[in-house]
């Protein structure tokens, strides 16, 4: 197992504790409150007609939760994937859903868990900011902002930078 | 046998002659042989060969471009090493190649690898001429069907850089999960103990 998809697991099995900081958080006073963190894509290479996009993902609330879909008008496809590391092999693997068990944290980061978006509409250049939608299984909808870093950025990955950035909101 | 297998799939004549030339039969034993003759297309639309980089160190990777996740941290990290080089970049061509050919036309890649470093080299070619030089390289890759259009597809492929000298010999390799620290400290280390 590599470096990268050993943190993945680990920040998947992270209890919450350490989350703080500006985020988005589902209004619905019923549901679990969940929480986007620093939603981030890349920007695109020319030529290039897929991108990605990361976050991270808090479950605050009481009972476990499940990010099923996501869309975004910045692209006509916008799945759930995996990139996993297979002996060397690079695999990128569509997701049906991530859980999000009560007090836990999903990390989307590059050579992990992504969204991966195709057929963009145009490329994404380096700030700008684009609507996306998560939607979770008992949570609904959440629409957060995502902003566009440079080709190269490792975004969270690279140590929590952003978490005092703002720039998510909620529907 | 690779010799033969260019020769079988019908691959350019000039490959198949650069290949007969010059690559010896590998025969079953040469486990550690990575690398060898090729015959590809630059972003410029111009033929090269190996032969056209001898003098300079290669990077060589594999990957494509409608890649969003881990080609692009790839790409990346090797221009940051070059950065972190300075002058001895100068020594070093890294090289991307397709294994997407369908999709990246010579133009697509040049495009995209200037996107992360204008000193990067992206090559295509035929679906044959990269079958060959992927299997020179023990790169595996395989399509991996997305969606019900033929368009919507990924690619499965080996991410793995090679380092080979300015003989075009193969020296080691570094896994793309390396950072660009320790991807420049290499080679600074190999480049310098040469010269």
């Amino acid at each position: 197992m590599t470096s990268r998809t050993l943190a993945i697991v680990l920040a998947l099995v992270l209890p919450l504790g350490l989350a703080s900081g500006p985020a988005a958080h589902a209004q619905n006073a019923a549901s679990p409150a969940i929480e986007i963190m620093s939603p981030w894509a890349r920007a695109t290479p020319a030529g290039a007609e897929s991108a990605a996009a990361y976050m991270t993902m808090i479950n605050k609330g009481p009972a476990a939760d499940r990010l099923v879909a996501v869309s975004t008008p910045v692209a006509q496809v916008a799945e759930l994937h995996r990139t996993v590391n297979d002996n060397g092999i690079m695999k990128m693997l569509p997701v049906a859903g991530v859980d999000l068990h009560a007090g836990a944290q999903a990390v989307f980061k590059p050579g992990g868990y992504h969204v991966m978006l195709t057929k963009l509409a145009q490329p994404l250049k380096v700030g700008q900011s684009f609507p996306m939608t998560l939607t979770f299984e008992k949570a609904g909808p959440i629409t957060v902002t995502v902003k566009v870093q440079k080709i190269g950025a490792m975004g969270d990955a690279m140590g929590n930078m952003q978490h005092d950035m703002g720039g998510t909101k909620t529907e | 046998m690779v010799g033969l297998g260019a020769l079988a799939l019908g691959a350019l004549g000039a490959a198949a002659m650069v290949v007969a030339n010059f690559r010896p039969e590998p025969g079953s034993h040469a486990a550690l042989a990575i690398g060898g003759p090729f015959t590809l297309t630059a972003g410029d639309g111009k033929t090269v060969t190996d032969r056209s980089f001898r003098g300079k160190w290669l990077l060589v990777y594999f990957g494509y471009t409608f890649c969003p996740d881990v080609c692009p941290t790839t790409l990346n990290d090797i221009a940051e090493a070059l950065g972190k080089l300075g002058p001895l970049a100068d020594k070093i061509t890294p090289i991307f190649v397709t294994v997407d050919p369908e999709r990246d036309t010579p133009e697509v890649m040049a495009r995209y690898v200037k996107s992360f470093d204008p000193r990067i080299v992206g090559l295509t070619g035929s679906p044959d001429a990269i079958a060959e030089v992927a299997k020179e390289y023990r790169v595996y890759y395989r399509k991996h069907p997305t969606g019900k259009s033929p368009d919507d597809y990924l690619m499965d492929h080996s991410s793995i850089i090679y380092i080979m000298d300015p003989e075009g010999r193969y020296v080691t390799l570094v896994s793309a999960e390396q950072k660009p620290d320790q991807m420049a400290a290499r080679l600074r280390q190999l480049i310098t103990k040469s010269s």
